[in-house]
C-alpha cells in the first residue's frame, strides 16, 4: 500500500519533535479523520526585517497525532521547505509531497494537506 | 521475520483438512454437478455431502441450505429476495411502502443493502442503535415494529467489537408479534462472526434466514450459505438456471462447497477454550502495560476471539503500520484506515468520540495464536504507543 520512501519516513521521520523558542507555530486538525498537525518554524535572524515571503526557513519541526501518511508527508514537507524562503515553501503542493514520497494511495493524499495547511497557519503568525 | 496474525475477523487461514477436502474437485472430479452423466454425478455427490453437513450443523433440512458466493451474496439474497416476494404479494394500488428493521452497526453487506432499497424508494427502514455495551436491546427492536414491517435483520455477532446480540430474545418477540398478524414478519440474521462460537441451531434461534461465510471458519473465500426456512417465500435475485432449488442460479462451485462442508464439520473440534484463554491473557497484559486503554463493547456477551480497544492519544492506522513492519497483523476502526475517511460506523454507533475511534485497534485471535504471541504483541505495541504519544503535540 505504501511506498518504500513513505515507510522510511514513517519509521524515522525527519525534523520530528518540539521546538523551543520557535518564531511561529501553526496547528491544524482534520475534523474528518481526527489527525492533528503542529509545525514549528525558525526564521534566519538576518531576514527578520525582510518581507515575509523572502525570509528563509532556517529550521522546522513537527509534531503530529496522525496516521502513517500524515507522519511521512509532513516529514517530507519539512525536508522540502527547510532552507527555502517562506514564499517558495508556500508553493510546495500536496502533489509535490506525494511525488517526492514515491506516491501516496489516492485516499491518503488528504493527509499531506495537513502539512501544507499547518505551514500556512504558521506563516500567518509572521504577518 | 516470524509473522503473527491477529486478524481472524477479517479472514481465517484455510484448515489443511479443508484444503484436502477441496482438492479432488478441481482437476480430478471436475464434472458439472448438474450434469446427469457420471462425471457430473460424482461432483453432485460432494455437493450433497456438503449440504448434509451444513444442514446437520444448522439442524435444518438439506433443502433449506442454499450455497452462495459468500455472505454478502447470502445477505443480499435474504433481504432483496424477501422484499421481491413481498412486493409481488402486495395488492396492486397500495402505495404503502414495506418496512424493514435493522441495526445501525450491521456489516455493510446488510447495511448498504437496506440503505440501497430505501434510497430506491422500495422500503422504509429503521436503524436501531445499539447501546454503549455493543448490544441491541430487544425492546428497541420491538418499538420499531409497524403494521407494514416485513423483515427484521440483526447481526448475530458484531464483526468489529465481537458483541453477541440477543437473537433468541428478538425471535421470541417477533413470534409473539406474528400471532394473528396477516403479514408475518421474517427474521434474518447475519451469523458470519458467530459460527465458530455461538449456538447455530436455527430452531433454537428461531430465525427464518441465516447467512454464513466460509472464510471466517477456516474454510475458503468465495463461498457462503443462506439458510432459508421452508415456509419462507423467497424470490431469486439473479436470473439463470434452476440451481439451488431455484433460488440461486449459477453452476455449483464443487470444490468450495466441499470445503464449506468440511469447515462446518470441523467447527465442533475447534479449540475455542484456547482462543478465550489467549484473549483474556492479552487483555490483562494490555491493561497492565499500556495506560489510557479502554475496551470497546462489553466483555461478557462477546465472542472469545475479539478484543477491540481504544488507546488514547495515538492513531490506529499508524499503530497498524508500525506493527505490520514488525510482522504483526491487527486491524483498526480509525478513519485514516478507511477508504471513506469516516471512522468506523460501529464505534460511532456505540457512542465513541472521534478521538476514541481514532485510536481504536481490533485484535481478533484464532486457535493458532498462543500466549507467547500475545507477549510478542505487547512487546512491540508498548514502545510504539510510547513513540506516537511522544510525537503528538501536547494539548495545553
Amino acid at each position: 500500500m505504501y511506498s518504500k520512501i513513505v515507510l522510511e519516513h514513517f519509521q524515522n521521520p525527519h525534523n520530528q519533535g518540539k521546538m523551543e523558542e520557535a518564531d511561529c507555530v501553526g496547528q491544524v486538525g482534520n475534523p474528518v479523520c481526527g489527525d492533528i498537525m503542529k509545525l514549528y518554524l525558525k526564521i534566519r535572524v538576518e531576514d527578520r526585517d525582510k518581507p515575509v515571503e523572502e525570509r528563509v526557513i532556517e529550521d522546522i519541526k513537527f509534531e503530529t497525532l496522525g496516521c502513517g501518511a500524515a507522519i511521512a508527508s509532513t516529514s517530507m514537507l519539512t525536508d522540502l521547505v527547510k532552507g527555502k524562503t517562506i514564499g517558495a515553501a508556500l508553493k510546495v503542493t500536496k502533489q509535490e509531497i506525494a511525488d517526492a514520497l514515491g506516491g501516496l494511495p489516492a485516499v491518503k493524499i488528504h493527509c499531506s494537506v495537513l502539512a501544507t495547511e499547518a505551514l500556512e497557519e504558521a506563516v500567518k503568525q509572521l504577518k | 521475520m516470524k509473522r503473527i496474525y491477529f486478524d481472524h475477523a477479517a479472514t481465517t487461514p484455510v484448515d489443511k483438512k479443508v484444503m484436502k477436502a477441496m482438492k479432488p474437485y478441481f482437476c480430478d472430479v471436475f464434472g458439472n454437478p448438474s450434469s446427469l452423466h457420471s462425471f457430473g454425478q460424482e461432483a453432485m455427490k460432494a455437493v450433497d455431502e456438503a449440504r448434509n453437513k451444513v444442514a446437520k450443523f444448522l439442524n435444518c433440512d438439506r433443502e433449506e441450505v442454499i450455497f452462495t458466493s459468500g455472505a454478502t451474496e447470502a445477505n443480499n439474497l435474504a433481504i432483496r429476495g424477501v422484499l421481491k416476494s413481498e412486493i409481488r404479494n402486495q395488492k396492486s394500488g397500495t402505495d404503502n411502502k414495506l418496512h424493514v428493521i435493522t441495526t445501525a452497526f450491521e456489516h455493510p453487506a446488510v447495511l448498504e443493502t437496506v440503505k440501497d432499497l430505501e434510497k430506491s424508494g422500495l422500503i422504509e427502514a429503521s436503524y436501531v442503535m445499539p447501546g454503549a455495551d455493543g448490544i441491541v436491546k430487544t425492546e428497541d427492536i420491538e418499538k420499531e415494529i409497524r403494521d407494514n414491517t416485513i423483515l427484521v435483520s440483526v447481526m448475530y455477532v458484531n464483526n468489529e467489537i465481537g458483541t453477541i446480540q440477543p437473537i433468541k430474545e428478538i425471535s421470541e418477540v417477533i413470534k409473539r408479534m406474528n400471532e394473528g398478524r396477516p403479514n408475518k414478519i421474517l427474521f434474518h440474521i447475519d451469523a458470519v462472526q458467530a459460527a465458530l462460537y455461538c449456538e447455530m441451531k436455527v430452531g433454537e434461534l428461531g430465525v427464518d434466514l441465516l447467512a454464513m461465510s466460509g472464510h471466517k471458519i477456516y474454510g475458503p473465500k468465495g463461498i457462503g450459505v443462506l439458510y432459508v426456512k421452508k415456509s419462507v417465500k423467497l424470490k431469486p435475485i439473479q436470473t439463470g438456471g434452476h440451481h439451488e432449488f431455484g433460488l440461486r442460479a449459477g453452476t455449483l462451485n464443487t470444490p468450495l462447497i466441499a470445503g464449506m462442508g468440511r469447515a462446518v464439520e470441523l467447527i465442533k473440534k475447534r479449540n475455542t477454550k484456547k482462543v478465550a484463554e489467549s484473549r483474556d491473557y492479552l487483555w490483562t497484559k494490555l491493561q497492565r502495560n499500556i495506560s489510557g486503554i479502554k475496551l470497546n463493547g462489553e466483555m461478557v456477551r462477546r465472542v472469545p476471539s475479539n478484543l477491540n480497544v481504544s488507546i488514547l492519544g495515538v492513531e490506529g492506522e499508524a499503530l497498524l503500520l508500525g506493527l505490520d513492519m514488525e510482522g504483526i497483523a491487527i486491524s483498526t476502526g480509525s478513519a485514516c484506515s478507511s477508504g471513506s475517511l469516516e471512522p468506523s460506523h460501529v464505534l460511532m454507533a456505540i457512542g465513541l468520540s472521534h478521538e476514541e475511534a481514532h485510536g481504536s485497534l481490533r485484535i481478533t485471535l484464532g486457535e493458532e495464536n498462543n500466549e507467547s504471541e500475545c507477549d510478542e504483541l505487547i512487546k512491540k505495541l508498548t514502545p510504539l504507543v510510547e513513540r506516537f504519544r511522544q510525537m503528538a503535540p501536547k494539548t495545553e
